[in-house]
C-alpha cells in the first residue's frame, strides 16, 4: 500500500467502501473544519468473486424449550418442506425459502406499435425469470385490471375503477384474498400462502404459456379518446393496487413491481395532468410559479405508495416511455424509496427500453440474478464516531442506537436503512460525525471502525448477510493536517458533496443550493489551499484536491442541479440515477468522459472542453445517460462523401468504426442503457456535446475567433477558467 | 235489478247474434244476407244496403237496430238454429248485456224504462229478504220483472225462487239446445225457437203459466211475457224440446256437451230436471210478483221503445234467473239462460218497440249512422254496421224483456216463498252467475266489433271477437269502466263509479286484425294542436275549407300546414279522410322525428343484458346451467320488427354473486374474457368494446362463454349476493353504449352482501294485520327508488326473475322493475327438474315479446275531465307524463279520470293516449290511441253502460297500491264501502221503488259483488297463513300491470269440466265453487298464473286411462307437471286445451294435478273463489248478503 490512491482503490475493491477522508480528524471541531464531512460511499453488494458463500442464519427448532439447530442428522421432508428435530421430535417448517415475485403493471393507453413492442418485451422477460419465480399481471387504462393467471378457457381479471383508491383491506376483500387470514402476518414462510395468492401470482413455469397468450391478447385501452383529449390513465390506482396486492400476499418478501407507462396519470389519485390536451403537463416554470395544481397531491400519493412498498420490502420500477413527460417527478419516490429503477425512453419500441429491460434480468456467473431484494443495511461505529444519515435509494428503519447522531444528514436518525432493491452498483452515501471532544486524546488504538451489516434476500431465495468492517486512523488535525489532507479522496468527496447538494435541491431553491455548494468549495480551498492572502495568483492546491474544483464546476452545470432545459421528469430521472450509482458512474455523470479519435494517433481522452472539438476528430462522449459520437466538420464531410465505402480509404472506415465499437461496449455494460447519439458538426443533436463541454470558447471571447482549434459555444455560461479565477479570488480574499 | 237488465241485454244480444250469425246465413241469401237482411229488415233502409255487406254494416245503421231487433227474433230463431252451438248462442246471449246497456239507455231515456225496472223490483219486494233478493236478483233478471221478485223470494225461500227460475231456465235450456241443433240444420226456426223456447220451454209450462199470457212457455214467464210468446212459440216448438230438456238433471250434462249443439238437448233434460225443482218455487213465488210487476210492464209497453229496453234488462235478469236455475244445473244452465234470452222470441213481439228502443240506443246509434254512411261506402264500414245491428238486436231482446216482466211477477211470487226460508240459505244458483254472464256475452258476439260508435261498450274480455277499427281504439288497447261518463263531477261523486280506462298501448293483436298503420308527417313531425298538443286524430274538425282545424280536446284552432292541406267534401270531411289513418282510425303510429328523441339524437338500437346470479343456491338448483343452455337458442329469437331480418338488439352478459363478472365476447377473441368487478360500492362498467355485441357476429365466443359459465362456478361456495350493483352495472353499460335496453336479472336471495342496496331480513309475521303491516310493502331502503329514477332516465328496463328459497324482500327488490316497466317472475324453491318448463317458457316469451323502450305516455282528454291517477309499472316525474323505461305488449296502465269541469252530452268525452317509444329496432315511434265515450246527465245512463271487469281492474289496482300506505283492513273497508255506494246510488236513483229489503243490482254490475269479493279475498288483501310477504308483494306488483282480461281470470278463475271434450269448442265453464265439482268429474282450473287439473275420486276408469294412461285413481302421480302424451283423441284434445290456455296467457302456467281429497287440494280450493276461503274470506253468498246490508245502511 504505497499511496493513498492505491489504498483507496484496494479498499474499494475489497469492501465497496470509499471514504471522503481516509484519515479522520480526531475531534468534532476539527472534523467540521474539514468542510467535507467524514462520509462514505458504500456499495453493499459490490461484486466479489472470492466471497465465501454466506450461510443461512442457524435454523432453530421451533420448540421454545429445545431450540436445537438444524443438523445433518435431522430428517427432512423436502416436499412438505418440513424437518423433524432429532432431539425433541418437533416437526418444523423448513428454513425460509422465499420466492421471487415479479408483478408487471402495464399501461394499455399507448400506440399499437408501442404496445406491441412492450408485449414482446414482456413475453421475452418470462424466459429470463427463474421457473419458480412468481409473476403477476396488472393492466390499466381507464380501468385497472388484475389478471387471474392460469385460468383455463376464459381469461379472468378483476377490474377496478381508475378513480378510486383502495386501501389494502378493501383490496384484499375485493380480490377475495381474505379467507385464509391466518396466514397473514406470518411472513413469507407460511406455505399456505402459496395457494392464497395463486390466482394472481403464479410460478412462471406453470403459467408461462398462459401468460404469454394473455400478454399477446392485450389490447389497447378500448375506451374512446375524443379529439383533444388524453387517454384516461389510471396509473395511480394501478400502482396502488399492485402495492396492495403484494402487501397482503407477500409482505417482507422480495418482490418487484415493474410499471410500464406510456404517459402521465390523467385521472384518479396520482393524476398529474388533466385529460385536456390543451393544458400541458407542468413544467419547472409552472412549479416555480406554484402553478402545478396536481403535483402536490400526486406526489403525496406516490410517496405513500413508495413508503408502503418499502415497508414490505417491495421494489417499484418505473419504465416510462413517452415523448412527453409522464409524471416521474411525482412518482420519483416510488423507485427512490424502494431501490427500484426509473427508466425513461421515447418509446417502448426502442432498443434503449428493450435492452435496458432485458438487462434488469442480468445474471451472474452462478446464474443468479444480480439483483437482490429487501435488504437492510445497519451501520455500527466505534464510539468516537456516529452516523448522521444516508443518501441513496433507501428508507429509514428508525432504529435508534448509540451510534446514531442527533445531527441528521440525509435520511438520518437511524442506524438501519432499508434498500428494497439493490444490485452490484447500488451505492449509498453515509455521513458520519466525529464526536470526540476537541483536545481529547486520540482514541485508543488510533483507529476508528465502522461496520456495515447488510442483510438481504438473494435472488436464489436465501436470506444472506454481508458484513463489511472498515477502520481508519485518527489523526490530530492540528498537528497532522498534512496527513489528513493527503488522505482526502476527492472523487468520493465530490460525489458525497454532490449527493448532499442534490438532496438539498429536492427541497430547496436551486440558487440556494448552488450558493451553499460554492461556499463549501471556497471554504475547502481556504482550508487546504496554499496561497497568499488576497493574491489569487498565488493559490495552489495539492494534488489530492486538484480535481475537486473542476468536479464542482461541472456539478454546478449538471442537470442534477440545473433545471434549465430539463423537464421536471428529466431532472427526477437524472437525480434518481445519480443517487444510486457507484462512484465511477456518478463521476461520469458529473463530468462526462470525452475521447478523441483521429488519424493522429490512438484514441485518447481529451479535455471536456470546447477546444477539444476539432474538425478532423471524432469525439466520443459518455455522460452515462448518453453516448454521443460526434464527427468533426471535416470527418463529417468525408463521411457524407462516403469515403468509407471506398477500399482505398479503409483506414477512414476503421476510424469511423472505432468509436462505434467503443460505444457498443459501453452500451452493453451500462444500466440503464444510455441514449446512443450519432451526430456531427452542425447536427441538431450536437447540442448534447456542446452543453457538456467547458465553454472555453464562446461568442463572447472574441479572441477565440478564427483560431484553428475548437468550436465556440453559444452560451453565456462561465467557462472553467473564469470559474477558477473567481474561486481563487474568493478563496484568498481576506474578507471571506 | 241490473240483473234484469242483463237478461234483457243478453237476450237482445243473443237474439241479435243469433240473428246475425244464423240469419245472415240462413235467412237471407242463405249466407250473410239472410242474417243481415233480417237485421236490416228492421232497418229496412239498411236491408238494401245490407244485402251486399250490409249485414255487418247494418248494425251500424242506427235505424236497423230497431228493425233488426224485431227481425232478429225471427232471425233468432234462425240464428238459434245457427247457434247450433245451442250453448254458444246461449253464451252469446249473455254477452249482449252490452246490448242491454243500450236498452238501459232506452230505459233511461224512458222514464218508463225505469218503470220497467220497478216491475222487476216489484217482484223483489215480495222477495224482500236479501237472500231472496240475491236469488231474486238473478231471477228477476231472468224475467226482468220477475227478477226483482225473484230476489225477494230468495231471501226467505230461495229454493222456491230458484226452483222457479230453474224451471224457467231449464225450459229455456232445453229449448236453447234445440235451437242450436236446429239452427244448424234449420237456422231460422230452430234458433229462434230455441232461444225463446228455452225460456218458454221447460219452465214456462209449469211455473210460467201465469206468464203464459206472454208466452206459452211459462218459464218464460219473464221471457215469454216479455215477448217471445209468439215468436218464441214458434221457436218453442223446439222449446217443446226443451220440454224434454226439463229433465232437470240433464242441464249440467248439456252444458258440458253444449259444444254439441244437438246433444245438449238430451242432456238438457237433466237440466230441465233441476229446473223443475226450482220451478216450483218460482212458479209459486214468481207468478204473483210477476203479476204485480206486470203493471209496471205496462208502463214499459207504453214507453215501449224505451221501456222495452228496460225490459231487456229484465230478460237478462231472467237469464240470470235462468242462471240460477242453470246454476243448479251448473254449467249448462248458464249457457242455456242465454238461449233463453235469445228466447226473446217474445221480444219479437215487442220488437217493434224494441226497435224504438234501439232508436233510443241511437246514442250509440248516431255514431252508428255516421259510421254507416262510411261503412256502406267502404267495406269496412259494412262491419261497423253489423255492430250496430248487433245493438239493434240487443234491443230486440228488449221486447223479449217485456215478456220477462210478466215473468217477474212470478218471481215475485216465488220470492215471497223463498223469503220465508232463511236468507242464510240463499241459493247460490239464484245469485248472479259470472258464468252465465260470460256465456251470454259470448252468445251475443258473433261478429266483428266495430269501434265507430261512440260510447259503445265492447264485448266482455272473456268473449272472442274480432275488432274493426273505425275511429276509436280497439278494446284490446283501451277499455273503460264507463262508456257513458257523467257530465258533472257531482254526478260522478254521487255514483262513486270510478272513471277509468285500462290502456294496453302495445297490446298484441290477433293475426286477423291489422296492426296499427304507420303515419309519416315528414320532417316537421306529427301535426298537433297548437295548444294542448294533441296529435292529429279523427276528432279534429277541419274548418275554413280545410285550412284550419279545431281541436276536439281543447277547441283551439290550428293552421293546417301547407303540405297537409286537403279540401273538404260537402259534409265537411277532408277528401282524403279515409286515406289517412290518423283521420279515420282509433289507433295508428307516427314516425317520430329527431325532435322526439333524447338529446335530439336518433336512438341506437336497444341492448339486452343478461345478469345471472351464480351464487351457491343458483348453481345448486341447476338454474345457472339451465339459463346458459337456454340462452344459446334464445339469442336467435330476440325481438325484431321485420321477421325477415336479424334482430339488431345487442346482448351482453354478467354473472354475479357478491361481486360482478362482466364478459368480453368480442367476435375477434378466441375465448371470452371475464372481468371481475368487486368494488360493488361504486359500480362501473369495466369494458366498453366487446360487452354488448351482435349475436351473430360473436356467436362462437358467446357459446363458449355459455358453456363455461356453469363449469366455472360449479364449485362455488359463495352464498352472499348483491343486487343494487347488479342493476347499476346494467345501467352503466347502457349509459356507456348510449342506448336503451332491458336487463334480465336472474336472482336467488336476499342481497345481504355489503353493497349499496344491501337488505336485511325484515319479514315479521307479527306485523301482519297491524297498522304497521303497510311498512312491509314499502321499500326497505330508498336506494332503489333513486336507482329506478336513473334507470328510467336512461331507458333501462329491468325484468327480474326471482328464485328464492326464503324471504327476499320482493317489495324492495321489485322497486326498480316496477318503476321501469319491467316484469317480475318468481319461482319459489326452484328446482331445475320440476320448474324448468315454466321458467324457460316465461323466459322465452319475455325475451321474444315486442317491447318499446324509453317510452313516455301522455293521456290527453277533452276539457272537462283530466287523467289524475295512474296505476301500473312505470315512473312519474310529474303529474302528466308516464315514463316507461320499457313497455312491452303485456303491460297495461290503468288511468283514472276526474272532472275538472263539465262535459257535454253532445261532444262526449274524448281521450287520446300518445306513447312515444323506441322500437326494438331502434326507431322512434309515437303510438296514438283515441277513444271517445258518451256523456250523460242521467245516472241511469251511467249505470247502463259500465263494464264491471274494468271496474274490478281499477279497484284491484287501487286497493293493492293502497296497502303500502294504509292498513289492509282499511283498504278492504274502503273497497266495500265504495262498492256499496255505487250500488246504493243505483238503487236510490235508478231502480224503481221497491222494498228496502230487496237487493237490486244494475244489470251491467250485477257481478260487481262477486268479483269484488274475489279482490277482497285475494292474498294481497287477506293473506292465508301460508302466504308469504313476498308472495303478496309479488301479486301486488303483478296485478298492477294487468289488463282486464288478466285481472278477470285472475280474480275469477276459469273452471272447465273436461269430462267430455270436442274439437273446436271448449266446454262451458262452471262456477268457482266446490259444489260445482262432481266426484266423477275432471276439471281444469286456470287463473292466468296457475293451472290445475282436479280429478274427482270416482272418475271413470276410461277417463283416467284416456288422460293419465292409468286405470286407477290411486296411481295418478300427483307430481305430474304435464300430462302424458297418449294417443287418444281425448288426451290430445285435453292437451290441446291446456296448450291453448297457456298460449293465451303472458306467463306460462305450470300444470298441477290435484286429486280429490289429496293434500294438494287445499291449494286448489283456494281458487274456488265463490266458497269461503281458508284465510277467512267470505263466500259469495255471504258477501252478497253483507253487501246488501251495507247498501241498506246507506239507503236508510
Amino acid at each position: 500500500m504505497a499511496t493513498f490512491p492505491e489504498y483507496i482503490a484496494q479498499n474499494e475493491e475489497r469492501d465497496g467502501v470509499r471514504f471522503s477522508w481516509n484519515v479522520w480528524p480526531s475531534s468534532r471541531l476539527e472534523a467540521t473544519r474539514m468542510v467535507v464531512p467524514v462520509a462514505a460511499l458504500f456499495t453493499p453488494l459490490r461484486e466479489r468473486t472470492d466471497l465465501p458463500p454466506i450461510q443461512y442464519e442457524p435454523v432453530l427448532c421451533s420448540r421454545a424449550t429445545c431450540r436445537a439447530v438444524l443438523n445433518p442428522l435431522c430428517q427432512v421432508d423436502y416436499r412438505a418442506k418440513l424437518w423433524a428435530c432429532n432431539f425433541c421430535y418437533q416437526r418444523n417448517q423448513r428454513g425460509p425459502q422465499m420466492p421471487l415475485v415479479f408483478l408487471y403493471v402495464v399501461d394499455t393507453c399507448m400506440e399499437d406499435e408501442d404496445l406491441q413492442a412492450l408485449k414482446e418485451s414482456l413475453q421475452m422477460s418470462l424466459s429470463l425469470l427463474p421457473p419458480t419465480a412468481l409473476v403477476g399481471l396488472i393492466t390499466f387504462g381507464r380501468m385497472v385490471q388484475v389478471h387471474e393467471l392460469g385460468c383455463e378457457g376464459i381469461a379472468k381479471s378483476y377490474v377496478f375503477r381508475g378513480t378510486k383508491d383502495l386501501n389494502a383491506k378493501q383490496l384484499q376483500d375485493m380480490l377475495g384474498l381474505t379467507k385464509p387470514s391466518a396466514a397473514q402476518g406470518r411472513g413469507p414462510q407460511a406455505s399456505q400462502q402459496q395457494p392464497l395468492s395463486n390466482r394472481f401470482l403464479q410460478p412462471v413455469q406453470k403459467i408461462d404459456m398462459n401468460l404469454t397468450d394473455l400478454l399477446g391478447e392485450l389490447q389497447r385501452d378500448p375506451w374512446p379518446v375524443t379529439q383533444g383529449k388524453r387517454p384516461l390513465r389510471s396509473l395511480g390506482v394501478a400502482m396502488s393496487i399492485a402495492v396492495g396486492l403484494l402487501e397482503c400476499t407477500f409482505p417482507n418478501t422480495g418482490a418487484r413491481i415493474m410499471t410500464f407507462i406510456g404517459g402521465p396519470a390523467t385521472q384518479g389519485p396520482g393524476m398529474v395532468v388533466g385529460d385536456e390536451l390543451k393544458t400541458p403537463i407542468r413544467s419547472w416554470h409552472d412549479i416555480e410559479k406554484d402553478n402545478a395544481k396536481f403535483m402536490k397531491k400526486a406526489t403525496k400519493h406516490f410517496e405513500a405508495l413508495g413508503n408502503r412498498a418499502s415497508t414490505n420490502g417491495h421494489i417499484i420500477d418505473i419504465y416510462a416511455c413517452a415523448l412527453d413527460q409522464t409524471g416521474l417527478l411525482e412518482m420519483r419516490c416510488c423507485p427512490n424509496h424502494t431501490g427500484g429503477y426509473m427508466v425513461m425512453a421515447d418509446s417502448f419500441n426502442t432498443s434503449l427500453f428493450k435492452q435496458t429491460f432485458q438487462r434488469v434480468f442480468t445474471k451472474d456467473v452462478q446464474g443468479s440474478f444480480k439483483m437482490a431484494f429487501s435488504a437492510t443495511v445497519e451501520v455500527k461505529t466505534s464510539r468516537e464516531i456516529k452516523v448522521c444519515g444516508a443518501i441513496g435509494p433507501c428508507v429509514s428503519l428508525h432504529a435508534k442506537g448509540p451510534c446514531v447522531s442527533e445531527n441528521e444528514i440525509g435520511t438520518g436518525g437511524t442506524c438501519q436503512w432499508k434498500i428494497c432493491g439493490l444490485d452490484a452498483s447500488t451505492t449509498m452515501a453515509l455521513y458520519f460525525e466525529v464526536v470526540n471532544q476537541h483536545n481529547a486524546p486520540i482514541p485508543q488504538g488510533g483507529r476508528g471502525a465502522i461496520q456495515f451489516v447488510t442483510q438481504y434476500q438473494h435472488s436464489s431465495g436465501q436470506r444472506r448477510i454481508r458484513v463489511t468492517t472498515t477502520a481508519r486512523n485518527w489523526a490530530d488535525a492540528q498537528t497532522q493536517i498534512q496527513s489528513i489532507a493527503a488522505s482526502f479522496d476527492q472523487e468520493a468527496a465530490a460525489i458525497l458533496m454532490a449527493r448532499l447538494a442534490v438532496y438539498r435541491a429536492e427541497t430547496e431553491e436551486g440558487p440556494d443550493v448552488l450558493r451553499w455548494l460554492d461556499r463549501q468549495l471556497i471554504r475547502l480551498c481556504q482550508k487546504f489551499g496554499d496561497y497568499h492572502k488576497d493574491d489569487p495568483n498565488s493559490f495552489r492546491f495539492s494534488e489530492t484536491f486538484s480535481l475537486y474544483p473542476q468536479f464542482m464546476f461541472h456539478l454546478r452545470r449538471s442537470p442534477f442541479l440545473q433545471v434549465f432545459n430539463n423537464s421536471p421528469d428529466e431532472s427526477s430521472y437524472y437525480r434518481h440515477h445519480f443517487n444510486r450509482q457507484d462512484l465511477t458512474q456518478a463521476l461520469i455523470m458529473i463530468q462526462p468522459v470525452l475521447y478523441a479519435y483521429s488519424f493522429n494517433g490512438p484514441p485518447e481522452p481529451v479535455l471536456l472542453d470546447s477546444s477539444s472539438i476539432l474538425p478532423d476528430r471524432i469525439l466520443l462522449m459518455d455522460t452515462f445517460f448518453q453516448i454521443v459520437i460526434y464527427h468533426g466538420e471535416t470527418v463529417s464531410q468525408w463521411r457524407k462523401a462516403r469515403y468509407q465505402d471506398m477500399p482505398e480509404y479503409e483506414n477512414f472506415k476503421h476510424l469511423l468504426q472505432a468509436p462505434v465499437d467503443d460505444a457498443q461496449e459501453l452500451l452493453h455494460t451500462r444500466f440503464p442503457m444510455p441514449r446512443y447519439i450519432d451526430t456531427e458538426h452542425g447536427g441538431s443533436q450536437a447540442r448534447f456535446l456542446l452543453s457538456k463541454v467547458n465553454p472555453s470558447q464562446t461568442h463572447n471571447n472574441m479572441y477565440a475567433w478564427g483560431q484553428e482549434s475548437g468550436a465556440p459555444i453559444l452560451t453565456d455560461d462561465v467557462s472553467l477558467q473564469v470559474f477558477m479565477d473567481h474561486l481563487k479570488k474568493l478563496a484568498v480574499s481576506s474578507a471571506a | 235489478m241490473n240483473v234484469n237488465q242483463h237478461t234483457p241485454m243478453a237476450s237482445p244480444y243473443g237474439q241479435p247474434q243469433p240473428g246475425y250469425g244464423q240469419p245472415s246465413y240462413a235467412p237471407q241469401d242463405g249466407g250473410y244476407p239472410g242474417p243481415y237482411s233480417p237485421y236490416n229488415g228492421p232497418a229496412s233502409a239498411h236491408q238494401p244496403g245490407v244485402p251486399p255487406q250490409g249485414p255487418t254494416r247494418l248494425p251500424p245503421t242506427s235505424a236497423p237496430p230497431p228493425a233488426s231487433a224485431p227481425q232478429p227474433y225471427n232471425q233468432y230463431t234462425h240464428s238459434q238454429g245457427d247457434m247450433q252451438n245451442g250453448p254458444p248462442p246461449m253464451t252469446q246471449a249473455p254477452p249482449r248485456p252490452a246490448a242491454a246497456q243500450p236498452y238501459t239507455q232506452g230505459h233511461v231515456n224512458m222514464s218508463g224504462s225505469l218503470p220497467s225496472y220497478p216491475q222487476h223490483y216489484g217482484p223483489p219486494p215480495s222477495m224482500q229478504q236479501v237472500t231472496n233478493q240475491m236469488t231474486g236478483m238473478q231471477i228477476t233478471p231472468g224475467p226482468p220483472t220477475s227478477a226483482g221478485p225473484g230476489y225477494v223470494p230468495p231471501h226467505s225461500s230461495q229454493p222456491p225462487l230458484s226452483t222457479a227460475y230453474s224451471a224457467a231456465a231449464q225450459p229455456s235450456y232445453t229449448q236453447a239446445p234445440p235451437p242450436a241443433s236446429s239452427a244448424p240444420t234449420q237456422p231460422p226456426p230452430a234458433s229462434g225457437p230455441a232461444a225463446s223456447q228455452q225460456y218458454y220451454g221447460g219452465p214456462p209450462p209449469s211455473s210460467q203459466q201465469p206468464f203464459n199470457s206472454s208466452l206459452p212457455p211459462t218459464s218464460q214467464q219473464q221471457f215469454t211475457s216479455s215477448v217471445p210468446p209468439p215468436p218464441s212459440q214458434q221457436s218453442f216448438p223446439p222449446s217443446s224440446f226443451s220440454g224434454p230438456a226439463p229433465p232437470p238433471t240433464r242441464p249440467q250434462g248439456p252444458p258440458m256437451s253444449q259444444s254439441q249443439p244437438q246433444m245438449p238437448f238430451p242432456s238438457q233434460p237433466p237440466f230441465s230436471a233441476p229446473p223443475p225443482v226450482s220451478q216450483p218455487g218460482f212458479a209459486g213465488g214468481p207468478p204473483p210478483p210477476v203479476q204485480g210487476s206486470f203493471p209496471p210492464q205496462p208502463t214499459q209497453p207504453s214507453s215501449q221503445p224505451g221501456s222495452f229496453p228496460p225490459p231487456g234488462p229484465p230478460p237478462t235478469s231472467a237469464t240470470s234467473g235462468q242462471y240460477t236455475t242453470s246454476m243448479a244445473q251448473q254449467p249448462p244452465p248458464p249457457t242455456q239462460p242465454s238461449p233463453y234470452h235469445s228466447g226473446p222470441p217474445p221480444p219479437r213481439v215487442q220488437m217493434p218497440p224494441t226497435s224504438m228502443g234501439q232508436s233510443n240506443h241511437m246514442p250509440p246509434g248516431p255514431p252508428g249512422p255516421l259510421q254507416q254512411p262510411p261503412a256502406q261506402p267502404g267495406m269496412q264500414t259494412g262491419f261497423p254496421p253489423q255492430q250496430n245491428g248487433a245493438f239493434g238486436q240487443v234491443r230486440g231482446p228488449q221486447p223479449g224483456y217485456a215478456g220477462p216482466y210478466p215473468g217477474q211477477p212470478n218471481y215475485g211470487a216465488q220470492a215471497p216463498a223463498p223469503a220465508p226460508s232463511a236468507q242464510k240459505r240463499l241459493d247460490p244458483d239464484a245469485i248472479p252467475s259470472p258464468i252465465q254472464v260470460i256465456e251470454d256475452d259470448k252468445a251475443k258476439s258473433t261478429e266483428p266489433f266495430t269501434t265507430g260508435v261512440r260510447g259503445q261498450a265492447p264485448p266482455l274480455v272473456t268473449t272472442n271477437f274480432q275488432v274493426k277499427d273505425q275511429g276509436n281504439a280497439s278494446p284490446r288497447f283501451i277499455r273503460c269502466t264507463a262508456y257513458n261518463m257523467p257530465c258533472t263531477s257531482d254526478m260522478a261523486k254521487q255514483s262513486q263509479v270510478p272513471l277509468a280506462a285500462v290502456i294496453k298501448p302495445l297490446a298484441t293483436l290477433p293475426p286477423d286484425e291489422t296492426p296499427p298503420y304507420m303515419v309519416d308527417h315528414g320532417e316537421a313531425g306529427p301535426i298537433r294542436c297548437n295548444r294542448c298538443k294533441a296529435y292529429m286524430c279523427p276528432y279534429m274538425q277541419f274548418i275554413e275549407g280545410g285550412r284550419r282545424f279545431q281541436c276536439g280536446f281543447c277547441s283551439c284552432v290550428t293552421e293546417v300546414p301547407p303540405q297537409y292541406f286537403q279540401h273538404l267534401d260537402h259534409t265537411g270531411k277532408r277528401v282524403d279522410c279515409y286515406d289517412r289513418p290518423e283521420l279515420s282510425l282509433g289507433t295508428y303510429e307516427f314516425l317520430a322525428t329527431v325532435d322526439y328523441c333524447k338529446n335530439n339524437k336518433l336512438p341506437q338500437p336497444p341492448a339486452f343484458i343478461f345478469l345471472i346470479d351464480v351464487s351457491y343456491n343458483a348453481v345448486k338448483s341447476g338454474l345457472v346451467s339451465l339459463i346458459c343452455n337456454e340462452l344459446k337458442t334464445l339469442l336467435d329469437l330476440l325481438p325484431r320488427e321485420n321477421p325477415e331480418m336479424d334482430s339488431v338488439v345487442r346482448v351482453g352478459f354478467v354473472t354475479y354473486n357478491k361481486v360482478l363478472h362482466f364478459y368480453n365476447v368480442k367476435p375477434t377473441l378466441a375465448q371470452p374474457q371475464m372481468l371481475v368487478v368487486s368494488d360493488v360500492s361504486d359500480m362501473f362498467v369495466p369494458l366498453l368494446d366487446g360487452f354488448l355485441v351482435n349475436v351473430n357476429e360473436s356467436r362462437q365466443v358467446i357459446e363458449s362463454l355459455l358453456d363455461q359459465i356453469p363449469e366455472m362456478f360449479a364449485d362455488t361456495r359463495e352464498t352472499e349476493t348483491v343486487f343494487g350493483p347488479v342493476i347499476q352495472a346494467g345501467l352503466e353499460a347502457l349509459k356507456a353504449a348510449d342506448c336503451a335496453g332491458k336487463l334480465f336479472v336472474f336472482h336467488t336471495s336476499l342481497p345481504i352482501a355489503e353493497a349499496p342496496g344491501k337488505l336485511k331480513n325484515r319479514e315479521d309475521k307479527k306485523l301482519i294485520g297491524t297498522d304497521k303491516e303497510k311498512t312491509l310493502f314499502q321499500p326497505q331502503v330508498g336506494f332503489y327508488k333513486d336507482l329506478a329514477k336513473d334507470c328510467v332516465a336512461q331507458g333501462c328496463c329491468v325484468d327480474l326473475f326471482l328464485f328464492p328459497n326464503q324471504y327476499v324482500d320482493l317489495a324492495t327488490l321489485g322497486v326498480v322493475p316496477v318503476s321501469t316497466g319491467g316484469s317480475i317472475y318468481k319461482y319459489t324453491y326452484f328446482q331445475a327438474q320440476a320448474d324448468q318448463e315454466r321458467f324457460l317458457n316465461d323466459l322465452r316469451r319475455d325475451v321474444q315479446k315486442q317491447v318499446g323502450f324509453d317510452a313516455v305516455m301522455r293521456v290527453r282528454t277533452s276539457t272537462g275531465i283530466r287523467a289524475t291517477d295512474f296505476f301500473g309499472s312505470f315512473y312519474m316525474n310529474n303529474t302528466t307524463d308516464v315514463e316507461l323505461a320499457g313497455l312491452d305488449c303485456d303491460k297495461a296502465i290503468t288511468v283514472e279520470f276526474k272532472h275538472d269541469d263539465k262535459l257535454s252530452e253532445e261532444t262526449g268525452a274524448l281521450m287520446q293516449c300518445a306513447v312515444l317509444y323506441t322500437s326494438c329496432s331502434g326507431r322512434r315511434r309515437l303510438r296514438i290511441h283515441n277513444m271517445a265515450v258518451n256523456c250523460c246527465s242521467q245516472l241511469a245512463d251511467l249505470y247502463r253502460n259500465c263494464e264491471t271487469d274494468t271496474i274490478i281492474n281499477y279497484f284491484a289496482k287501487y286497493a293493492f297500491r293502497g296497502v303500502a300506505n294504509n292498513p289492509t283492513k282499511a283498504v278492504r273497508d274502503t273497497l266495500v264501502n265504495q262498492c256499496a255506494q255505487i250500488l246504493a246510488c243505483y238503487r236510490k236513483n235508478c231502480a224503481s221503488p221497491s222494498s228496502a229489503g230487496q237487493l237490486i243490482l244494475p244489470e251491467c254490475m250485477k257481478l260487481l259483488p262477486v268479483y269484488l269479493n274475489c279482490v277482497l279475498k285475494s292474498d294481497v288483501l287477506m293473506p292465508g297463513a301460508d302466504v308469504s310477504l313476498d308472495d303478496r308483494a309479488y301479486l301486488k306488483q303483478l296485478i298492477s300491470c294487468m289488463d282486464v282480461t288478466e285481472t278477470h281470470v285472475f280474480f275469477y278463475p276459469r273452471l272447465l269440466p273436461v269430462m267430455k271434450l270436442e274439437s273446436g269448442s271448449l266446454p262451458v265453464a262452471v262456477r268457482d265453487s266446490e259444489e260445482r265439482l262432481s266426484k266423477g268429474g275432471v276439471y281444469l282450473l286456470e287463473t292466468g298464473l296457475h293451472l290445475f287439473l282436479w280429478v274427482g275420486a270416482s272418475v271413470q276408469q276410461e277417463l283416467l286411462l284416456n288422460i293419465f294412461g292409468t286405470p286407477s285413481f290411486s296411481q295418478i302421480d300427483p307430481n305430474l307437471t304435464s300430462l302424458p302424451v297418449l294417443d287418444n283423441p281425448f288426451s290430445q284434445r285435453l292437451r290441446e286445451i291446456i296448450d291453448s290456455f297457456r298460449a293465451q296467457r303472458s306467463r306460462y302456467m305450470k300444470l298441477m294435478v290435484v286429486k280429490q281429497e289429496d293434500r294438494s287440494e287445499l291449494i286448489f280450493k283456494h281458487f274456488l273463489v265463490e266458497d269461503k276461503s281458508a284465510s277467512g274470506g267470505a263466500s259469495y253468498v255471504d258477501f252478497l248478503c253483507h253487501m246488501h246490508k251495507e247498501i241498506r245502511q246507506l239507503l236508510s
